[in-house]
């Protein structure tokens, strides 16, 4: 298990290097000066661009650039913006409301596929699997985002039933609608494969001897059929991380909620280009740690992996 | 009748595919006494596996279906039993072992747990009196150091292990009729041997019957009393153990037997029986065997043999049978 | 859609053991049986459609999307103008028609794309292993440590002028890991496969072994994959250009033209301007996925 662990975060620090070197290149080698193509169409005055180029070390050979960066990223500091306000605030302040959003998402989106995957898996080929491959393919097909202006045109200006913008409300009620549409978004995979590794689970020997030893068919499905059928679900649970945080950034703009990815959008409409590229290294970052974390729950559950 | 602990009359199986209905067991009668061993012996496809299922009431359904026949169990007829007191008899009056123990047993629960839900689903048995009873039957089938092998899991264990465990499995509540599928064929010679004495020792100690699937020869002879051959989903014939290696009086008995190889064979080819067995859903029309036997004629073309207890205490379904048993030479069908 | 995990789970397909005859004759048999499955068949309507629109717009009319009037300004439909007229006053249906083009290129674009080079990357990386996998693979979880959407957004912000080739470029960098992880995986799967070996035992080159057994059956799930990425490029470019970094105007694609409908709350004055470009989106989506599920359906052999 220690191996596993030790592994597991040691794999993950070239992809960290990896991942921000990229980012940062992609950034800073564009064609034209990096500050004038950060500050968009707004005029800096000389100072301004001075306090960038400082910032980020833009007189250093690039390499160095890039690991003052990665350093200051990596203790917290995200730079400041034109207007000299600490991005590293807005970060701290709009974090809260992305995490509201994400993990209420998370938890939907969950109870929505895995049960619907789980009923369609132990009804396979009826009416439940149907709807599932229904379900699936329409929020495969639908974008997110329409189904987002569809909600809030439904609920909000029609119906009146829910703030379509803002905070005002509060959690929960102003994060229902754009929850539930980033769940029902990413719920679609999800449900898909439950219902599949659900099937596959049921089709296997040790099912045949679980019915061979008198368990009845409840026990089987939950006591063997579903332990190992999540299997599968849990790994791909932590893989979809990357979906929801990047699906929440659209969302956030839409609903206008004030999360990292309004911040983000807000950014890209003021053309305040330290702030894109701190909010955006913050997900980035926030990405990869969780997923680490994810990693190395999963030997929790597969004992398999957890013996190695 | 109370003499025979289990008595299938007249059972036939079949199953739904693309091609239509496919019959997997036709019209099969078998019976075990008390504390009896039968060896049931046949190549893949002869229908074995689906016989254990049938008993057991574990066909996979709705894909398969059994259309005529009674099972008796001590006298009570399991195909009429409601699915809740089938699954009382499963485990309690009769379990069943399988071949390959890496996939038949749940990858991701300890192996003392496993052996535990018996307890707990048949005597309703608490967490710790189910693991202890658990632990006590895994002594019985004999892993060492049982007590903390108990939290492994499956993929822990050796083969042979692994097997024991799936033995321990299934006689945790003492049924009076084991059916072992196979058990060895995935295990190496010598372990093979251990965990078949083992079997033989728990049989005599508990006093119980034993079915034994196999498709090798030198298994079934180590174990059985009887053995059951068939072929293309039918009974061909039944004899005790000795007996039927002396004496096979069905063609592809007597064809099985050659087949062994031995000394007598050194510098030659190895003989074989020519052909293959049938698709179940082409089945030649008449005696099943006929394309591959050299005992047959046109009435063998024609119909399909019935049962015969032509020789005391023994049964076989073929029209030449008498032919074939007064055959010395096991070489003749090369 | 983009993301690795959510192709591979709604991809789900087994590498076959069957030859490219083989598979192309279950794809012929699939297309022809389409009048017998109406999904499959108005899909592949809608994407012959939407295909036509955009390489000859001429066919579907006659309007200059750019001939504008603001004195029509959101107009409702009328006779001639079925989608009304948008903010500008131009004819919405030719702009929507001219929109085609755009967003099918971007879509089919990224799905070709990401297809040749996980095809190539993942083929040797999986066959070949050693070193060249060890490259691969790392570029590839470098790659794959990074959210699509969010990355996609710094980079596309430092890029001023973005066209077709700009959205493309970065949908296709971050995209291609996944898929040729997904091919790498199987193709190690097919590896393994008996008869393979076979041939490497009977002496067959390498190069010809990948290209002429391992290959045309790995690529089955690869081949669905690139269906749903159509999709999925179409939909990131709308995503891109709602959040202001989408392709830079003058340009017609549905992606600016439902980030334009959105913006100002437009959409809820005159909610048409969303509805037309939003349901090309995804009907054209839908098809796509939909031909997808078919082809699945029709390759994979656990399903007789």
């Amino acid at each position: 298990m220690l191996r596993y662990a030790t592994r597991r975060i040691l794999l993950m620090i070239p992809t960290l290097i990896g991942s921000t070197f990229l980012v940062f290149l992609l950034v800073f080698l564009v064609p034209g000066d990096p500050v004038l193509a950060l500050a968009g169409d707004k005029r800096l005055s000389e100072s301004s661009i001075r306090a960038i180029r400082e910032q980020y070390n833009l007189d250093d050979p690039f390499l160095v650039q890039y690991f003052k960066w990665l350093g200051n990223v990596l203790h917290g500091d995200f730079g400041f913006d034109f207007n000299n306000n600490s991005v590293t605030d807005l970060i701290a302040s709009a974090f809260p409301y992305t995490m509201a959003l994400a993990l209420s998402a998370f938890c939907l989106k969950l109870v929505i596929g895995v049960l619907i995957g789980v009923w369609a898996g132990l009804r396979e080929g009826r009416a439940p699997d149907k709807f599932n491959l229904f379900f699936t393919i329409f929020f495969l097909a639908v974008p997110g985002f329409i189904i987002a202006y569809l909600a809030q045109y439904v609920f909000g200006i029609k119906l009146h039933w829910l703030p379509i913008s803002g905070v005002r409300q509060g959690f929960p009620i102003a994060f229902v609608m754009p929850a539930m549409v980033l769940a029902l978004e990413t719920a679609s995979p999800l449900a898909r494969l439950t219902r599949t590794s659900l099937v596959d689970v049921m089709r296997a020997d040790f099912i045949v001897t679980a019915h061979a030893k008198g368990a009845s068919p409840g026990r089987v499905v939950w006591r063997h059929a579903l332990r190992n059928a999540f299997l599968p679900v849990v790994t791909y649970l932590g893989l979809s991380l990357a979906s929801l945080l990047g699906g929440s950034v659209l969302i956030e703009t839409i609903f206008n909620l004030p999360g990292l990815g309004g911040t983000l959008s807000d950014a890209i409409t003021l053309q305040q280009g330290p702030v894109v590229v701190g909010v955006s290294v913050f997900l980035l970052l926030f990405f990869l740690l969780s997923s680490l974390i994810v990693d190395l729950l999963y030997p929790l559950i597969d004992p398999r992996v957890r013996h190695a | 009748m109370s003499q025979n602990l289990l008595e299938v009359r007249g059972l036939s199986v079949q199953f739904r595919s693309a091609e239509g209905h496919l019959t997997a067991i036709d019209d099969l009668s078998l019976t075990i006494g008390h504390g009896e061993a039968l060896a049931v012996l046949g190549e893949s496809g002869s229908g074995k596996s689906v016989t254990a299922k049938a008993i057991m009431g574990i066909l996979p359904h709705p894909a398969a279906r059994i259309t005529s026949g009674q099972v008796l169990l001590e006298g009570e007829d399991l195909l009429t039993l409601s699915p809740r007191r089938l699954r009382t008899v499963r485990g309690e009056k009769m379990a069943m072992v399988f071949q390959d123990a890496l996939t038949s047993l749940n990858p991701v629960v300890p192996v003392g747990a496993q052996i535990a839900e018996m307890y707990r689903i048949h005597r309703g048995d608490n967490r710790r009196e189910a693991q202890a009873k658990a632990v006590e039957m895994m002594r019985a089938v004999r892993i060492p150091d049982a007590k903390n092998r108990a939290k492994d899991y499956p993929f822990q264990f050796s083969g042979g292990m692994r097997q024991r465990v799936m033995i321990a499995m299934a006689l945790a509540l003492d049924p009076q009729l084991l059916i072992a599928d196979e058990p060895t064929t995935a295990l190496d010679v010598t372990v093979q041997a251990q965990i078949l004495d083992l079997l033989q020792e728990l049989r005599t100690e508990r006093g119980m019957a034993l079915m034994l699937i196999t498709h090798d020869l030198g298994v079934a002879g180590q174990v059985a009393d009887e053995a059951l051959v068939m072929y293309a989903g039918s009974a061909v014939e039944r004899a005790p153990m000795t007996e039927l290696m002396q004496r096979p009086a069905h063609p592809y008995t007597l064809g099985l037997l050659s087949s062994v190889p031995g000394p007598e064979h050194r510098a030659k080819d190895l003989p074989t029986i020519p052909g293959l067995p049938p698709q179940l859903s082409n089945r030649p029309k008449g005696c099943s065997f006929h394309p591959r036997c050299s005992f047959a004629t046109d009435l063998c073309r024609e119909t399909k043999p019935a049962v015969v207890a032509g020789l005391p205490g023994r049964e076989v379904a073929c029209h030449h049978w008498k032919e074939v048993a007064r055959h010395d030479d096991a070489t003749a069908l090369a | 859609m983009l993301e690795e995990s959510e192709t591979a789970a709604a991809v789900e397909v087994r590498p076959t053991a069957e030859g490219t005859r083989r598979r192309r004759g279950r794809v012929e048999a699939l297309l022809l049986s389409s009048w017998r499955r109406p999904f499959l068949a108005m899909a592949l309507l809608i994407i012959v459609v939407v295909s036509v629109m955009a390489i000859v717009p001429q066919l579907f009319t006659d309007i200059d999307p750019r001939d504008c009037d603001l004195s029509l300004s959101r107009l409702g439909p009328s006779p001639g103008h079925p989608f009304g007229f948008d903010m500008q006053g131009c004819d919405y249906f030719s702009n929507v028609v001219y929109g085609a083009r755009t967003s099918m290129l971007v879509g089919v674009l990224v799905a070709g794309l990401t297809f040749v080079i996980a095809l190539v990357a993942g083929s040797l990386a999986g066959y070949y292993g050693g070193l060249i996998d060890t490259v691969i693979s790392r570029a590839a979880d470098i790659v794959l440590g990074v959210p699509v959407m969010i990355a996609s957004l710094v980079i596309l912000y430092q890029f001023k002028s973005r066209g077709v080739g700009t959205i493309v470029f970065v949908l296709v960098l971050f995209t291609w890991a996944g898929t040729m992880r997904y091919l790498r995986g199987t193709v190690l799967q097919v590896k393994q496969l008996e008869y393979v070996q076979a041939a490497r035992i009977l002496g067959v080159g390498r190069l010809r072994i990948l290209s002429r057994h391992v290959l045309p059956n790995a690529i089955t799930p690869l081949i669905v994959m690139s269906t749903l990425s159509v999709g999925a490029g179409m939909t990131a470019e709308a995503g891109f250009s709602i959040l202001g970094v989408g392709i830079k105007l003058p340009a017609f694609s549905w992606g600016l033209q439902i980030a334009a409908a959105s913006s100002d709350g437009n959409w809820q004055i005159a909610p048409l301007l969303m509805l037309f470009p939003a349901l090309m989106l995804a009907l054209t989506t839908l098809a796509f996925v939909v031909l997808g599920e078919n082809l699945r359906d029709a390759l994979d052999p656990r399903s007789s």
